[in-house]
């Protein structure tokens, strides 16, 4: 009798231990930059992605009674040269600059993960080979590399893409092939090996799952990197081209000493959106990275 | 250690190499012939003539041969032509921009090493206090705002409204030239030059010097009844600044970026400047040799830096 009862006792399931998603979140959660961040992100992406609800004119909208004007009730930010409203093309603007970020990100994720695992399953000259490329695509200074690249592709949406994303997976490879040659030898991938798994199951089963931190991590970080390069190269003429608004074009106009010195909120509206987007998405960004790092509970 | 530097040598020479291909590569792929660039547009040659041209600029032979031809040329210093400036060549061009880019930068690194590595130690020594907050937020700023967007504020503030610096380029123009005349120029786009810098620095030293206050010798030294002054100076500073210094080294490819922009926004008369224009411009050649002289440059940093934290730190040397 008594044998029994001890050992339903012993039977009940002992709390089930926080999984890692749980532990991130957590940690995330107690992280006040990144939460800040978040806040200050939200707003934005919402103002971007719905303005043409609720704002009354277009970003391309000339309105001829209006050049040059302050800001004021019916123009809140105020208008450029031509009497094109301020805050429209900044919203039109920052829809243009998150998503050549996004998609170079995207771009440059998928290049990053197939080259880094490319070259950690790849046997030992693939390795190093590839990974000799990566160190020369980083020795070039980056912005160096954006002008020669973009001098080749052109200016518009797509070369815009195309060269910020041939500029920045170098990292990312790196950073994934370190984590595959250490999961390579981990018992239960070569468990599955043995059993005879293909490599597309020992990538995407086994290797994706493992960098997702990584990747996830990179990503934000990267988001910021890309709006900082878009509006770089469309600031010195050679990404997004006008009429067409990006936050680095309508920064461009304060080249103009009359709009530098008189029109001031032409140029200091994009600047304020960029600083605070690219800040809002570096304090997530870090919130994430502690977020997925085990260490910063012994803290 | 003089294998250490003979490997490095070595493959810095290695990747020198690889960059010449890769900038020879990438500039073959850029739309357009180079025939035109030799061509009178009003004129136009016959097919005949065009292919005897070719011939004669060595542009019918295969891809290889042709680099092996450029870089030959390269080597004794000829770079080539500017398509844009008829007649003048590439490499005097390149040369005479050196030195202002080399002056704004080494003046921006100073700038950005004082106030990061001093910045970095104060908000680790008193961590989580109001200035180790503040300072932790300022360099954020930092290092999102882009060095184009500061380098505007800068003007505008420093010099419009407050009128005290100039509005850009190196000299006063037309006036004879004098040190404190280029000092007065030089202050503003260095210290913006150093912002995103001094930020990057002020985060890795804290983080550095925070990991080495938590070292067993720290702690001997400060039970020894060293006062803790010199516990931070002399035990802890040393170490931690180990790996500021491959972050200095590391990031001097971040600098050129961000020297290229402020040059460009204060008509700097640096390669950066020269860069953009001839970028804009298309000159395909001047493009190539500023990319090759920068990018050489880069690599001889690296090296260096790679040396110096060799001879720091013998750990490195081992491996």
């Amino acid at each position: 009798m008594t044998a029994a009862s001890t050992s339903t006792e012993i039977a009940t399931p002992p709390a089930r231990a926080r999984g890692p998603w749980v532990r991130a979140w957590s940690r995330f959660r107690a992280n006040g930059a990144a939460l800040t961040g978040l806040a200050i992100l939200i707003p934005i992406l919402v103002a971007v992605a719905t303005y043409p609800l609720w704002w009354t004119f277009g970003p391309n909208d000339i309105d001829l009674k209006a050049m040059n004007q302050g800001p004021g009730p019916s123009h809140w930010f105020g208008t450029d040269g031509v009497g094109r409203d301020i805050l429209a093309r900044l919203l039109q603007g920052g829809r243009i600059s998150l998503t050549v970020a996004f998609v170079s990100v995207v771009v440059s994720i998928v290049i990053g993960f197939l080259v880094g695992a490319i070259a950690s399953f790849g046997g030992k000259v693939v390795d190093n080979g590839i990974m000799r490329l990566v160190d020369l695509a980083m020795t070039l200074p980056p912005v160096i590399f954006l002008l020669v690249l973009a001098s080749i592709a052109g200016t518009g949406i797509v070369p815009t893409i195309v060269v910020i994303s041939l500029l920045s997976w170098p990292v990312l490879s790196r950073m994934v092939r370190a984590r595959l040659l250490e999961l390579r030898e981990r018992d239960f991938v070569v468990a599955s090996r043995g059993m005879g798994a293909s490599m597309w199951h020992l990538l995407f089963r086994h290797g994706l799952p493992n960098c997702i931190d990584i990747i996830v991590v990179y990503a934000t970080l990267q988001i910021a990197n890309a709006i900082l390069l878009e509006a770089g190269l469309s600031f010195l003429g050679l990404g997004i081209a006008p009429p067409q608004a990006s936050w680095g074009n309508m920064l461009n106009a304060a080249r103009s000493t009359v709009v530098m010195e008189q029109y001031i909120w032409q140029w200091m509206f994009p600047g304020g959106a960029l600083v605070l987007t690219v800040l809002a998405i570096n304090f997530l960004g870090d919130g994430l990275r502690d977020a997925f790092d085990p260490r910063s509970d012994l803290n | 250690m003089t294998t250490f530097i003979a490997r490095r040598l070595a493959i810095g020479l290695v990747m020198l190499l690889a960059l010449s291909v890769l900038v020879f590569v990438l500039l073959r792929l850029a739309p357009g012939d180079p025939i035109d660039a030799y061509i009178n547009p009003s004129a136009p040659l016959s097919a005949e003539a065009l292919a005897a041209l070719r011939a004669r600029l060595g542009l019918d032979a295969p891809l290889p041969v042709q680099y092996l031809g450029w870089l030959r040329a390269a080597l004794t210093g000829d770079l080539g032509f500017s398509t844009q400036r008829a007649g003048v060549p590439v490499l005097p061009l390149v040369l005479e921009r050196i030195g202002p880019t080399i002056l704004l930068m080494a003046a921006g690194l100073a700038i950005a090493i004082v106030a990061g590595i001093s910045a970095g130690i104060l908000s680790a020594v008193r961590r989580n206090s109001a200035a180790d907050v503040g300072l932790s937020v300022l360099a954020f700023t930092g290092i999102s705002s882009p060095a184009f967007l500061t380098a505007l504020l800068g003007l505008y503030f420093f010099s419009v409204r407050l009128g005290w610096a100039p509005s850009g380029s190196m000299t006063t123009p037309g006036a004879a030239f004098s040190v404190p005349d280029l000092l007065h120029h030089l202050v503003l786009p260095a210290v913006i030059l150093s912002i995103g810098h001094a930020a990057l620095i002020m985060r890795y030293m804290r983080a550095s010097l925070l990991e080495v206050l938590n070292q067993d010798y720290v702690r001997t030294a400060r039970a020894k009844g060293v006062r803790e002054f010199w516990v931070i100076v002399k035990h802890a500073v040393r170490n931690a600044l180990l790996p500021v210094i491959t972050l200095i080294g590391s990031t001097i490819g971040v600098a050129v970026g961000g020297a290229i922009f402020i040059e460009s926004v204060f008509n700097w008369p640096g390669m950066g400047l020269l860069l953009v224009s001839a970028v804009s411009d298309r000159d395909y050649p001047v493009i190539m040799g500023a990319t090759l002289v920068i990018g050489a440059a880069v690599i001889v940093v690296n090296l260096l830096t790679d040396i110096t934290y060799a001879a720091v730190d013998p750990r490195i040397r081992v491996s």
